[in-house]
C-alpha cells in the first residue's frame, strides 16, 4: 500500500491570520527567536495498491480540485511507500 | 530595482509606463501629466490609477448621484448630523443618540473567492461605522445568486455565506436579515452586497479629516502585505477577462479577530478624545486614504512609506500604496496626544506607528527612503478624477419588453391548480425556507437582536431602559427594475419603506447599493439614470433622505448586463422595541381576524408566479404609489404602538399566498381565508400589488382598528381568521401546515448539502 502525502500552504502573500496567532504565542510563551509562522495543512492518502503514475496524477487532480484553494493555497505531493514508512 | 522619484520623473519625460495595465484610458494619463506638468512617478502612477478608477471616483456615477442633494437632508426624527461623502451617514435617532448605517458591495472579490471575498466585505463595512465613531452593532447582507441549480452556484453560495458567517460571527456581530435571490443574469457575477449600523452617542461623532499643521498621521491596525494589489482597478473596474488567472491578483483575506480589537481600540481612542479625525483603510488603501484625509483638510500631508509596517519586507513603494490589506485605519494626532494613542494601541495588541504629518504645503507628499516619490496635490487624486457624462438611451428592446405582460398568461383555474401553483412557489428557490443560509449566521450575539430575518426587517435594541431601537430592511426586485428601471427603484424603496413600517418602526433614512452592469453600455446607463431619478422622486415623496451608499458597475459576463439592482436599505426607528410587530401567527393569536390592507390589481408582470410557472419576464411592474405607502406605514405604526394588531407581514414577492404561508409557518398557526367578494381567487393568492400589508387583528380590537382604517380612507379587507393546523383557503383547497413546510424547507438543503 502506498501513502500520498499532499501538503497545502497558503501562497506566500497571503495573510494567515491562524499562523499569525500561533507566531503571536510563541513569544508571549517564551519561544524567542522565532520571525514567522505560516500554518498549512497535510492531508496523508493511503491508496488500495501501487502508487502508479496514473493513480498519483489523478490525486494530484483532486489535490487541485478539492484539497487546495488554488485561488488562494500552493500544494507540493509526494509518495512515500510501505517500506519507507516501516524503516523509520 | 531603482526607485522612481520625482526627480528621476522630471528628468525622464518619455519612459513608458504601463498605464493601460493600471485601468487608466489614454486621455486620463494625459491629464495626470496635464495635472503634474511631467510624467507621474511610478507611484503617482498608481495612486491616480487606484483613485481614478470607477470603484473609488465614481467617474461614471458622479454627475447622477449628484441629484441625491436634492432630497431635504432632514429625516422625519430630525436632522441628519452627516451625509454623503463622509465614510456613512449618520442620522439623530432622539434621547441623544445617533444611528449611522451604510451598505456597499463586495461582488467581483467574492466571485474570485468567495469565502475571503464575502469576509472582507463584511470588515470593509464594519470599519466604515467605526471610522464615524459608532459602535457596530448588526450586520445584514442581500445576496444574488445564479440559478440555484446552476454548478456555479454551488461553488460560489456555500463559500460566500460561510465567509459572511465565519467573519461577522467571529467578529460578534448579530446578522438580523438581507436577501436571498436567485436570477441566471447573477451567473458568474453573484452580488454580495453588505450593511452594518452602529450605534453612538451624538458627541461622538467623528468625521474624516487632517487638520492642524504639525499633527501627526499614525496608521494602526494590521500590517501591509500583498493583499488584493491592483485590486480594486482591476477587479472593480474591467470585467473578468477570459480564463485569466495569470491576472488574478492577491486576494485579500479578512482577519476577524484583528477587527475586533481595531473595534475596540478605536472606540477607546475616541473615548480618550486622542483623535482628530480617522479614516478606514478599504479600497484603494493607502493611496485612498492619505489623499482623501489630505484634501478634507486644511493643508498638506507627508508621509514616510517607508515607515509602513510590512508583513513583506519585499513590497516596493508603489504596491505599499496600491495594498488592500484588511484592518487597517489611519488617524490624525496632536503630537502631545501621539503618546496616549500608541498607549491605547499597545493595550489592544494593535500595531501603531506614526508615517506622517500634516503640513502647511498644500500637498501630498510621500518619501521612500528619504526620496520624494509623490508628490501631488491631493484632491486631484481623491477627487478630480475624471467624470464621464456617459451615453444613455433607452434601450430599444425597452418596448418590447413591456409590451409583453404577464397578465396574459395561462392560470391556474381550477382549485386543484391553485393549490399545485400555490406549492411549486412555496418551494420554488426564491421563496422557499433560506434558514439554511441564515442559519450559519449568529443572529442573537450581543444580546439586544429584537427581530431577525425571517421578519420584515431587523431590529435592533439601542437603549436597555427606554427600549428606544431600529429597524432595519433591504429590498431589490430587480425584475421590476428590468421592467421599467424607474418605477422598479421606487418599487425596492417602497418595498423596505413598508417592511420597516410593517414591525412598527418608523422609517427615518436610505442606504443604497447600486448594481448594474457595465456603464459603458448606454442601454445599462440609461437603466442607473433611471434608477437614480426613481429614487429621487421617491425620497422626496416620502421626505426620507439618502445618508450615503455605493455604486457596482460592470456587473456583467460578456455581454450579458445583470438585471438592475438597486438594492435599498431603510432604516427606522422604534419609541419602544417591546412594541415591535412580527410576521408569525401564534397560538395567542387564535381566532384574531386577519384584514388585508390596500388594493389588489391585476398586476403579475415580474412576479414570482410568472417566473417560476412560466419563465417569463415582461410586461409593467406594479403600479407604485408613495402616499399610500406612506398611509400604510402610518396605519402599520400606529397600529403596533396602540396594540391594535398583533402580528403583521408585508406583501410583496409571491403575493398573499406567501405571506399566509410565512405567517403561519412562522407562528405555527394555520388561517382560514376567503378571497375578497370582488377578486378572483388567483389575483388574491398571487398578484404582487404594492402597497398592501396583512395584519392579525384581535377581535376586541377589530372596531377601532376598522374605524382607523376608515377615518384615513384606507382600503382594508376582511379576508379570514386565524384558527388551525392548515392553510384554508375557503371553496378552494387546504393544505397542511406540515405540508408546506415540508415543502418551503426543503429546496435549499437539497441543492445545496
Amino acid at each position: 500500500m502506498a501513502r500520498v502525502v499532499v501538503d497545502v500552504m497558503l501562497k506566500p502573500e497571503i495573510l494567515d491570520p491562524q499562523g499569525k496567532a500561533v507566531h503571536g504565542a510563541f513569544g508571549r510563551l517564551g519561544f524567542d527567536g522565532v520571525a514567522d509562522v505560516r500554518q498549512g495543512k497535510r492531508f496523508e492518502i493511503t491508496l488500495d495498491g501501487e502508487a502508479t503514475e496514473e493513480r498519483v496524477a489523478e490525486i494530484r487532480k483532486a489535490a487541485d480540485t478539492l484539497l487546495a484553494n488554488s485561488v488562494i493555497e500552493d500544494f507540493t505531493l509526494h509518495v512515500e511507500t510501505a517500506d519507507v514508512e516501516a524503516g523509520q | 530595482m531603482s526607485t522612481d522619484t520625482v526627480t528621476n520623473a522630471e528628468s525622464t519625460p518619455d519612459v513608458e509606463q504601463p498605464w493601460a495595465e493600471l485601468g487608466l484610458k489614454p486621455d486620463e494619463y494625459q491629464r495626470i501629466r496635464d495635472i503634474l506638468d511631467r510624467r507621474p512617478t511610478s507611484c503617482e502612477l498608481a495612486m491616480y490609477s487606484v483613485m481614478w478608477s470607477e470603484h473609488c471616483s465614481y467617474k461614471s456615477s458622479k454627475v447622477h448621484l449628484k441629484r441625491f442633494g436634492e432630497i431635504p437632508q432632514e429625516t422625519p426624527a430630525g436632522k441628519m448630523l452627516a451625509g454623503i461623502g463622509e465614510n456613512a451617514g449618520v442620522i439623530d435617532i432622539g434621547e441623544g443618540y445617533a444611528v449611522t448605517f451604510k451598505v456597499e458591495s463586495h461582488n467581483h472579490p467574492s466571485y474570485v473567492e468567495p469565502y475571503q471575498g464575502a469576509a472582507t466585505g463584511v470588515g470593509g463595512i464594519v470599519r466604515d461605522i467605526i471610522a464615524m465613531g459608532a459602535r457596530p452593532v448588526a450586520v445584514m447582507d442581500p445576496l444574488r445568486f445564479g440559478p440555484l441549480d446552476a454548478p456555479d452556484t454551488k461553488r460560489v453560495l456555500p463559500g460566500i455565506v460561510s465567509g459572511i458567517g465565519g467573519y461577522g460571527n467571529s467578529l460578534g456581530l448579530p446578522n438580523i436579515g438581507g436577501e436571498v435571490v436567485f436570477d441566471p443574469t447573477y451567473i458568474g457575477n453573484p452580488l454580495v452586497n453588505a450593511l452594518c449600523v452602529g450605534v453612538m452617542r451624538h458627541e461622538d461623532l467623528h468625521l474624516a479629516n487632517a487638520t492642524g499643521v504639525g499633527n501627526q498621521m499614525i496608521l494602526y491596525g494590521a500590517k501591509t502585505g500583498g493583499d488584493g494589489i491592483g485590486g480594486v482597478s482591476i477587479l472593480a473596474s474591467e470585467t473578468f477577462a477570459e480564463g485569466g488567472p495569470t491576472k488574478r491578483p492577491a486576494v485579500q483575506v479578512g482577519d476577524p479577530f484583528m477587527e475586533k480589537l481595531l473595534i475596540e481600540c478605536t472606540l477607546e481612542l475616541f473615548a480618550a478624545k486622542v483623535v482628530e479625525g480617522i479614516q478606514d483603510l478599504g479600497g484603494g488603501g493607502l493611496s485612498c486614504a492619505t489623499s482623501e484625509l489630505a484634501s478634507a483638510g486644511d493643508g498638506g500631508m507627508r508621509v514616510s512609506l517607508d515607515k509602513v509596517p510590512l508583513r513583506d519586507a519585499s513590497l516596493s513603494p508603489e504596491e505599499i500604496l496600491m495594498s488592500e490589506s484588511q484592518e487597517r485605519m489611519m488617524a490624525c494626532v496632536t503630537p502631545a496626544n501621539v503618546e496616549e494613542f500608541l498607549k491605547i494601541c499597545a493595550k489592544w495588541d494593535v500595531q501603531a506607528d506614526v508615517i506622517g504629518e500634516v503640513t502647511d504645503t498644500g500637498r501630498l507628499e510621500i518619501d521612500w527612503h528619504g526620496e520624494r516619490v509623490v508628490d501631488v496635490l491631493p484632491e486631484t487624486v481623491a477627487h478630480e478624477g475624471p467624470v464621464y457624462n456617459r451615453p444613455f438611451a433607452r434601450p430599444a428592446w425597452q418596448d418590447e419588453l413591456q409590451a409583453d405582460g404577464a397578465e396574459k398568461l395561462p392560470r391556474a383555474t381550477t382549485s386543484a391548480e391553485l393549490r399545485d401553483t400555490l406549492l411549486q412557489l412555496v418551494g420554488s428557490p426564491n421563496l422557499c425556507d433560506k434558514s439554511w443560509i441564515t442559519d450559519q449566521y449568529d443572529r442573537y450575539v450581543l444580546g439586544n437582536s429584537v427581530l431577525a430575518q425571517p421578519e420584515d426587517s431587523g431590529m435592533i435594541r439601542v437603549d436597555e431602559t427606554s427600549g428606544l431601537g431600529v429597524a432595519v430592511s433591504t429590498d431589490c426586485n430587480g425584475r421590476f427594475a428590468k421592467l421599467d428601471p424607474y418605477t422598479g427603484a421606487k418599487l425596492a424603496l417602497a418595498e423596505s419603506f413598508r417592511n420597516v413600517a410593517t414591525t412598527g418602526a418608523r422609517p427615518v433614512a436610505v442606504s443604497d447599493c447600486l448594481n448594474f452592469g457595465s456603464p459603458e453600455d448606454p442601454d445599462v446607463m440609461w437603466q442607473f439614470t433611471e434608477a437614480i431619478r426613481g429614487l429621487v422622486d421617491g425620497c422626496k415623496e416620502l421626505g426620507i433622505p439618502v445618508t450615503g451608499g455605493n455604486v457596482s458597475f460592470y456587473n456583467q459576463t460578456g455581454e450579458v448586463a445583470i438585471l438592475p439592482t438597486p438594492v435599498i436599505g431603510v432604516l427606522g426607528v422604534i419609541d419602544d422595541v417591546t412594541r415591535r410587530t412580527p410576521i408569525g401567527f401564534t397560538g395567542e393569536m387564535e381566532g384574531h381576524q386577519l384584514y388585508l390592507l390596500g388594493e389588489t390589481a391585476e398586476e403579475l408582470s415580474g412576479s414570482e408566479w410568472a417566473h417560476v410557472v412560466h419563465g417569463h419576464l415582461g410586461g409593467r411592474p406594479p403600479a407604485v404609489d408613495l402616499a399610500a405607502e406612506q398611509q400604510l406605514a402610518d396605519i402599520l405604526i400606529n397600529a403596533s404602538r396602540d396594540g391594535l394588531i398583533d402580528a403583521a407581514h408585508d406583501v410583496s414577492d409571491g403575493g398573499v399566498a406567501q405571506t399566509l404561508v410565512e405567517s403561519a409557518l412562522r407562528g405555527g398557526v394555520g388561517a382560514r381565508v376567503w378571497a375578497p367578494d370582488n377578486l378572483d381567487p388567483f389575483l388574491f393568492l398571487f398578484a404582487e400589488s404594492a402597497g398592501r400589508a396583512v395584519v392579525a387583528v384581535p377581535r376586541t380590537e377589530e372596531v377601532r382598528f376598522t374605524d382607523m382604517c376608515t377615518a384615513r380612507r384606507f382600503p382594508h379587507t376582511k379576508i379570514g381568521v386565524i384558527t388551525g393546523d392548515t392553510l384554508d383557503v375557503q371553496d378552494q383547497f387546504e393544505i397542511p401546515l406540515t405540508e408546506l413546510r415540508e415543502v418551503w424547507t426543503a429546496t435549499l438543503p437539497a441543492a445545496l448539502a
